[in-house]
């Protein structure tokens, strides 16, 4: 029985002749040689976001042999994605990003394992798949879903390889970290503790990225799995690494050496973040929906009503679908310019950002709202076809 | 800017006012209108207190919740005495991946 055991934990992590060619660059390196890469091919690594910074994540962690690389994400690939999201190619617009981003790592090394999953994160399953990894790397776009994986990683006692961009600077850090003493670096909530208020730091859509920052921040993202999963070095534990891509300065920040916040269930993230994070979840009753083919109706019958487009100008610029422009950023200042006689149609590019200004709108006065489901995209793709989509 | 009371004395502020580096990061930098700038502060200001001014000045921090400064590129408590010459790292959030 024994010596079953003991050839099964050897088989594990054994390293074929194929896999020796393929990975003989790191074996001279110092301090990492095949023991080093045997626990990369032991290593289960979650990758959550296959964008921007999943990417890179992805594409590396698979080179360098992690042997199991999860991947959650609901998304499909946009035109507007390739610029920075270089795990896909022109050819795989309105894809499923999980399955070309599995098959893409599969081509590149197939001695690893890769498990997708088409979902968001959310609550009911978050624990269930970040159980099944060593590491979390969390590449998300969204402020409730940065605590979800900060508090379900706190939860699990996983360590959480965070990064996140905006326009021209990244942050890079490793939360949750075992220090030797069996006690837990800081976390995400040991810095913020509070999400700012919604609408107030852009996302990537609505404050821009460049392209190139995705790649550098997430192959620090990268290098830092690959320090935990190995174990050499001195990873980015209890510090933050800023970078500025203008000036291309690092900073690191040094944090607290172990955690002061305690985390100890999932909470309502989307209330407490104060924001409609998806209009997939939109089902709430609170909020009235609209279809493209709806709205073109009310087109078409003439109806008095007034359709509001809180994208940014330049989008509106590129191409509107008639609507008075109000960037969300301006929404609540503007909010005077909204019609509290007629019904009020809001669209953005995906439904996102309308159903943010109309929660925000909702709550401050008697608006009768309503959401245009997909927004934009869903016009140019099922009404008028000749709209350029972005 | 100049926070705390101050006396003048012989027509200047001496010692009564410290001057600090303040570096913004983010919506930080967007909020104040650039990435470097300096302020006083009068002598055994703390963290609480640089807020307070920095929220008074641009009300727009009040939005970031409880937002986070470093000194000398070490987070600090808001309970922290800074001194002259510090340089004061202000951090937000941000959710771009």
């Amino acid at each position: 029985m024994c010596l079953v055991y003991i050839y099964r934990q050897i088989d594990m992590d054994h390293l074929t002749d194929k896999e020796y060619q393929r990975y003989a660059r790191h074996f001279n390196l110092p301090d990492f040689g095949i023991e080093a890469q045997r626990k990369l091919k032991t290593s289960k690594v979650l990758v959550v976001g296959a964008g921007g910074l999943g990417s890179p994540v992805i594409l590396y962690l698979a080179a360098a042999g992690i042997g199991t690389i999860g991947i959650i994400d609901p998304d499909v690939v946009s035109l507007s994605n390739l610029q920075r999201q270089v795990l896909y190619r022109d050819e795989d617009i309105d894809q499923k990003k999980v399955t070309l981003a599995a098959n893409q790592i599969r081509s590149i090394n197939p001695h690893i394992k890769v498990n997708t999953y088409d979902t968001h994160l959310n609550n009911n399953n978050a624990l269930d798949i970040i159980n099944e990894y060593d590491i979390v790397a969390d590449g998300t776009d969204n402020f409730p879903t940065r605590y979800l994986v900060n508090d379900a990683c706190v939860i699990s006692g996983k360590m959480n390889v965070y990064a996140s961009i905006y326009q021209f600077e990244g942050q890079v850090s490793v939360f949750n970290y075992q220090n030797d003493d069996g006690t837990r670096g800081p976390h995400y909530r040991d810095i913020y503790p509070d999400p700012p208020a919604p609408g107030l730091v852009p996302d990537c859509a609505t404050g821009g990225v460049l392209g190139v920052l995705a790649g550098i921040v997430g192959t620090q993202q990268a290098l830092e799995v690959i320090k935990l999963a190995s174990g050499i070095g001195e990873p980015l534990a209890g510090r933050l690494l800023l970078y500025d891509a203008l000036t291309s300065e690092t900073r690191i920040i040094k944090l607290q050496i172990k955690s002061h916040t305690e985390v100890s269930e999932l909470v309502n993230y989307r209330d407490f973040c104060g924001v409609v994070p998806d209009t997939i979840e939109n089902n709430s009753q609170d909020m009235k929906e609209i279809t493209v083919q709806e709205l073109k109706q009310w087109k078409d019958e003439g109806k008095d009503f007034q359709l509001i487009d809180v994208r940014e100008q330049h989008e509106y610029d590129f191409a509107n679908l008639g609507g008075e422009l109000i960037p969300l950023g301006d929404i609540m200042a503007r909010s005077e310019e909204v019609s509290t006689e007629k019904e009020v149609v809001l669209m953005c590019r995906s439904g996102q950002r309308s159903g943010a200004a109309l929660s925000a709108l909702q709550q401050q006065g008697d608006y009768n709202l309503f959401n245009l489901k997909g927004g934009y995209l869903a016009w140019a793709a099922e009404i008028d076809t000749s709209l350029p989509r972005y | 800017m100049r926070v705390g009371l101050g006396r003048p004395i012989f027509g200047q502020y001496i010692r009564l006012f410290m001057k600090v580096k303040i570096l913004a990061f983010g919506i930080a930098k967007d909020i104040v209108g650039g990435k470097a700038g300096a302020m006083e502060f009068s002598e055994n200001a703390t963290i609480t207190q640089v807020k307070e001014a920095l929220t008074e000045k641009y009300p727009d921090f009040d939005k970031l919740a409880k937002f986070s400064i470093a000194v000398n590129e070490s987070y600090q408590e808001d309970t922290y005495v800074i001194k002259e010459g510090d340089e004061l790292v202000i951090i937000p959030p941000v959710s771009g991946g």
